[in-house]
This record gives structure tokens, C-alpha cells and sequence, in this order.
């Protein structure tokens, strides 16, 4: 018993070897005290996956939402959108990712329910394609037209620029070449 | 710029012009009240697939619906009282429940107490061929299959789309044909 109390008195703790004797009172609070600490830890072992689920689950709610739009209002995703429609629908959601469903999957399932309109963008096939290539090719092409005439206007300029430079004599002939040019042309 | 370069560039432009034509005439379309109606089949809530053209030979009501659809509710009670007044005379009437939970659906249902066929418009195929623009929107069909006209609103007195009386009147004229 002496041992033992030396055992869990703290090696630096100058207290009277009785103050470290367990009392039947004390010996009670402790017991309260590991009952209460213990339950605590095994309600947070076991009632944390539900506590995490929440906000996750919401987060999840919010993730598919926003891609989703609803079916009343135009333009407008279901995570912003009040309606009852869309209330159902996130409902439907979460519903479907409680019973273990992926994101995945419930896009599909919302798809194959209620078309593709639900969806912000139209799935990559057949004509919608040109959907997705069109911007892309305008791009390309437009920026080849702009480079091209920009090329263009650099080299009429410096065509301007090496004749205002050149000689009064050379500058009467050419001056005198573009108007004949130009008449010869009308 | 060479001649194949603007080529390709007027093609491109025609090409997104003509794109956003299609896009436009889409959203302009307005829902089909005559012509043949289109045909479709639908698995009730109970399993049962039925198909529109089956039931030629009587009036057919379409009406598209949602639980989230207030004007719906409005006009639910009237329709299963002029379902159960009409169904011994020839008519038919067909529920197409448009974008909504299925929970939810079964549940307006039984609150309703609605006997006649009721369905899902699975990816909302029906919706789009008779191009309706929300809920709820009713549609009639001919004994021969023809569409004789559509309701763009609820079927209540005050609703200004149609009132009761007028749709039991169109029913009576459509039936005396």
C-alpha cells in the first residue's frame, strides 16, 4: 500500500504521503470522474461520424446544387434558389446521399429524372459539341484575323515611314509613281 | 487575310449565327393546341405503362403537374371530381408529373386522393413534346388523336385560363363530336 502510494504520488510533489491516500470519497470522485470521461470519450467515438456528416453532408448538398438548376426559375442554381421546387429537390439530395449514393451518381439520377436541363452546361455529345468547339475555334481564328491585319498595318506604316525619309528627289518619283498608279487603276 | 482565311472566318460566323438562330427558335416555341398529339408512354405510379395512342377512340386530358406547384394544388380537387363525373362517358385522364421527387409526388397524390393514371416524365421527355413552359398546363385530345386545344394555367374560377364550368362545357363538346 505504502508502494503503491508512492507510485502515484508525483516524485516532485512535496504533499504529505496522506494527502495521496485514496478515501472512500475520493476514491468515489475519481470513479465519477473516469465514468464521465469515459462516456464522453465513447459518445465521441461513436457519435462523431454523425456530428462530421452534418456540415459534410450540407457541403455535399451545396457541391451537387450548384450544379443543378432549378426547374421553375431560369438560370438559376438550386443553392441559391428558394422555391419549393428547389427545396424538394436539395431534399432529394440528400436524401439520395444519405442512402450512400455518390455525387456521381446522383447527377445521372437527377439527369435521367428530369433531363438534361438540369445541368449548367450540355453534356458533351452529338450537337452540343458545337457548343463547346465553337468559342474555342472563334478564338483561334479571330486572333489569327487580328495578328494578321496588325502584321499588315505594321508594314504599310513602315512602308510610310522609310519613304518620308527618303530623298525630296526619290520622294517626287515615288509620289509621282502611287498617283500614276492610282489613275492607271481608276 | 487570303481568300480560304475569310473563308473560314464568314463560315464560322454563319455557323454561330445559325447556332444562336436554333437556340432562339427553341426558346420561342410556343405549345402545339391542334395537329396529332404526340404520342408517348407513361409508367404510373402503380407499374402500369400505358401510351397515349392506346386510348384513341376517347377524349384524352393531359395534365402536367408538380407537388411544389401551387396552382396545381388549386386545381387538383376539381380534376379527380371531373375524372370520376367523366370517366364512364369516354374520357380519360392522364396525370404527367413534370420535375418533381417522387416521394413527394406519391404524397400529393394520396392527399388528393387522385385515382386517375399519374406518371413521371422521365427526363421530362413528354414535357418537351408538348413544349410546356411550366406547370400546370392541361391539353386535350380528340377522339381521333388530334390535340383540340390547351389550358396554359390552372383550372380554377378565378384563375382567368379557365374555369370549371368551361372545362366541363369543353369536355360536353368534345364528347358530342
Amino acid at each position: 500500500m505504502r508502494d503503491f502510494k508512492s507510485k502515484v504520488q508525483s516524485p516532485k510533489s512535496n504533499a504529505s504521503p496522506k494527502s495521496t491516500v485514496h478515501s472512500p470519497k475520493s476514491r468515489f470522485a475519481s470513479f465519477t470522474a473516469f465514468a464521465a470521461l469515459a462516456s464522453f470519450a465513447s459518445f465521441a467515438l461513436f457519435a462523431s461520424p454523425a456530428f462530421a456528416q452534418g456540415p459534410n453532408l450540407d457541403d455535399q448538398v451545396n457541391r451537387i446544387s450548384k450544379e443543378l438548376y432549378c426547374p421553375v426559375c431560369p438560370n438559376t442554381p438550386l443553392d441559391v434558389c428558394d422555391t419549393l421546387a428547389c427545396q424538394q429537390w436539395r431534399a432529394l439530395i440528400k436524401d439520395r446521399l444519405q442512402k450512400g449514393e455518390s455525387e456521381q451518381q446522383i447527377r445521372e439520377y437527377f439527369v435521367a429524372q428530369y433531363g438534361n436541363r438540369v445541368l449548367g452546361a450540355p453534356p458533351a455529345e452529338g450537337f452540343n459539341w458545337l457548343a463547346y468547339i465553337l468559342p474555342g475555334v472563334a478564338l483561334i481564328v479571330g486572333g489569327a484575323a487580328v495578328w494578321a491585319t496588325a502584321r499588315r498595318w505594321r508594314a504599310t506604316r513602315a512602308d510610310r515611314a522609310m519613304l518620308a525619309q527618303s530623298p525630296p528627289l526619290a520622294r517626287e518619283y515615288s509620289e509621282r509613281i502611287e498617283k500614276e498608279l492610282r489613275e492607271s487603276s481608276n | 487575310m487570303n481568300r480560304a482565311a475569310q473563308l473560314v472566318v464568314m463560315s464560322l460566323i454563319i455557323g454561330a449565327l445559325a447556332f444562336f438562330a436554333l437556340g432562339l427558335r427553341a426558346r420561342g416555341e410556343v405549345q402545339p393546341s391542334s395537329g396529332v398529339a404526340p404520342d408517348f408512354s407513361l409508367t404510373t405510379f402503380d407499374g402500369q405503362t400505358i401510351r397515349l395512342s392506346q386510348f384513341r377512340g376517347k377524349i384524352v386530358v393531359i395534365n402536367f403537374w408538380a407537388s411544389w406547384c401551387i396552382p396545381c394544388r388549386e386545381e387538383a380537387a376539381f380534376l379527380e371530381q371531373a375524372w370520376r363525373a367523366y370517366k364512364e362517358r369516354g374520357v380519360v385522364f392522364i396525370g404527367v408529373n413534370w420535375s418533381d421527387p417522387e416521394p413527394d409526388a406519391r404524397k400529393y397524390l394520396k392527399e388528393y386522393a387522385i385515382t386517375y393514371y399519374n406518371g413521371i416524365d422521365l427526363g421530362t421527355k413528354i414535357g418537351q413534346a408538348y413544349r410546356i413552359k411550366g406547370v400546370p398546363e392541361t391539353f386535350f385530345v380528340g377522339k381521333d388523336g388530334n390535340l383540340r386545344g390547351n389550358i396554359l394555367g390552372p383550372i380554377t374560377p378565378t384563375s382567368g385560363f379557365m374555369t370549371p364550368n368551361e372545362f366541363l362545357k369543353r369536355l360536353d363538346a368534345l364528347l358530342s363530336e
